[in-house]
């Protein structure tokens, strides 16, 4: 299995703990990731200011995975969704496609119909499977608790992700969690936004969006978060201390980690391989509740 | 109070027009965005209902010129609930790329614009974060995309690229 490795902007300098991992588990899962290092931003930061120019970045990306006959594996969420929706935009659109490849024409890229773009979990719940996951398991994790954050864009809007999962009521994420051998656990307002998109316009609110995740989170007293966007994973790991003196409340250090981080550890992989260092809030009472040192 | 001298009756063709605006007209203003907006659970002062209705009413420069219309997250909770496919998402993203394009560009998307335009990402890559991969076996990164800066420069956003 072979997919052309899409990093985005985020992840090869903030979550590359999130990338490590990914590596790791795709090694032992047989799956060939190509780095291409002509991969620039997806797109989505300037959709908001110009939905051409998106269009034109995501198709420039698109251009080189034709190139190369690769499907796209993503991290990220909104480089999932970015990706796909210009996918979709420009297959369905002619007159959209054309003036699209002009611009792409002045630097010799042209978008090729044909190109596919799957998230990482989508990979491993659709392409991998649960049983096979469950079959890597080495390492008990029965002992956990952990609730799963979605996020926008990997199944939302429903008209991009060719009914894989249910976006009202999603299972991918759950499921892949229970196949490491540990409990998921639901909590009200699961399926809401991290806020992460509005964080530079309204700081308030973004901060916010992510409390309200964390209480209820929190609420069931569960060991852990885990998320399968580097953007989701800001707002709820890196902007923790903020939101904590800013609303009075405390979290005592649950933990955040990234799928791939879960599942490496189930397959008994050391924490160290998995970037378990990188995390800003530390995993060490889920890593000694399963007697990791 | 609306002053309907003020009025732009031609504003939802206007949206209709942009790309991810053309359904704005099937609104029949149920209001299934605005109860499950996650930024209106928290502030009022984002309605995607009302939004979408002073749209429809011509209310141009109240729209254009307005700190709410930055406020979507882009969630798309309300485009995959609305009962009239509205799109109300890519509604919310046509407004802002007609206030960019009338000079009411957000700071925080105008810093996104410059950066993606410099670096070819949202991030400046340094030798550090390289030095920094390198050590924890990862390959390095491309610091600058020429073709990036190109594209950009050859768009809607050149005003922004250096």
């Amino acid at each position: 299995m072979k997919y052309a490795l899409f990093l985005g902007c985020t992840i090869p300098v903030r979550s590359q703990n999130y990338e490590m991992s990914a590596r790791e588990i795709a090694k032992k899962l047989g799956i060939n990731f190509v780095d291409i290092e002509d991969f620039a931003c997806c797109g989505f930061p300037v959709k908001s200011s110009s939905t051409e120019a998106s269009l034109v970045l995501a198709a420039r990306n698109l251009a080189i995975a034709a190139e190369k006959k690769l499907t796209i594996c993503t991290l990220c969420n909104a480089c999932t969704g970015v990706l796909t929706e210009a996918n979709k935009e420009l297959n369905e659109n002619k007159e959209l496609r054309e003036k699209v490849n002009d611009k792409l024409s002045k630097i010799d890229k042209e978008f090729k119909k044909g190109v596919k773009i799957r998230h990482f979990s989508r990979i491993l719940y659709e392409d991998i499977g649960l049983d096979e996951l469950k079959g890597m398991v080495k390492r008990d994790l029965s002992s956990l608790k952990l609730s799963v954050h979605y996020g926008c864009h990997y199944e939302r809007p429903k008209n991009l992700y060719d009914d894989f999962d249910d976006p009202e009521n999603p299972i991918s994420l759950d499921k892949l969690v229970e196949a490491t051998g540990a409990k998921s656990v639901d909590y009200k307002g699961k399926l809401d936004c991290c806020g992460g998109a509005i964080l530079g316009v309204q700081e308030d609110i973004a901060l916010e969006m992510a409390k309200n995740k964390l209480d209820h989170v929190t609420a069931n007293k569960v060991d852990g978060l885990v998320t399968h966007c580097p953007f989701c994973s800001i707002m709820y790991e890196d902007n923790r201390r903020k939101i904590e003196s800013k609303f009075n409340v405390q979290y005592n250090n649950l933990p955040v980690f990234f799928y791939p981080q879960l599942l490496g550890l189930a397959m008994g992989l050391d924490k160290k391989q998995l970037g378990f260092r990188l995390n800003k809030i530390k995993a060490t009472a889920l890593l000694d509740k399963l007697g990791i040192e | 109070m609306i002053d309907s001298k003020k009025l732009d009756p031609n504003f939802k063709f206007e949206v209709s027009k942009e790309i991810g605006g053309e359904n704005i007209k099937h609104c029949f203003s149920c209001g299934t965005c605005t109860v499950g907006c996650p930024v209106r659970e928290i502030d009022d002062k984002y309605n995607p209902r009302k939004i979408i209705r002073m749209v429809l009413l011509g209310m141009r420069e109240r729209v254009l010129k307005s700190d709410f219309i930055w406020l979507c997250s882009m969630c798309y909770t309300c485009y995959d609930r609305c009962p009239q496919g509205v799109h109300l998402t890519d509604i919310m993203t046509a407004l802002k790329n007609i206030a960019v394009r009338e000079g009411y560009i957000h700071p925080a998307f105008k810093a996104q614009a410059e950066l993606v335009g410099a670096f070819g990402r949202l991030y400046e890559v340094e030798d550090f974060d390289n030095k920094k991969r390198n050590k924890l076996g990862l390959p390095p990164v491309k610091k600058t995309f020429d073709e990036v800066t190109k594209l950009l420069k050859d768009s809607d956003l050149k005003e922004l690229i250096k």
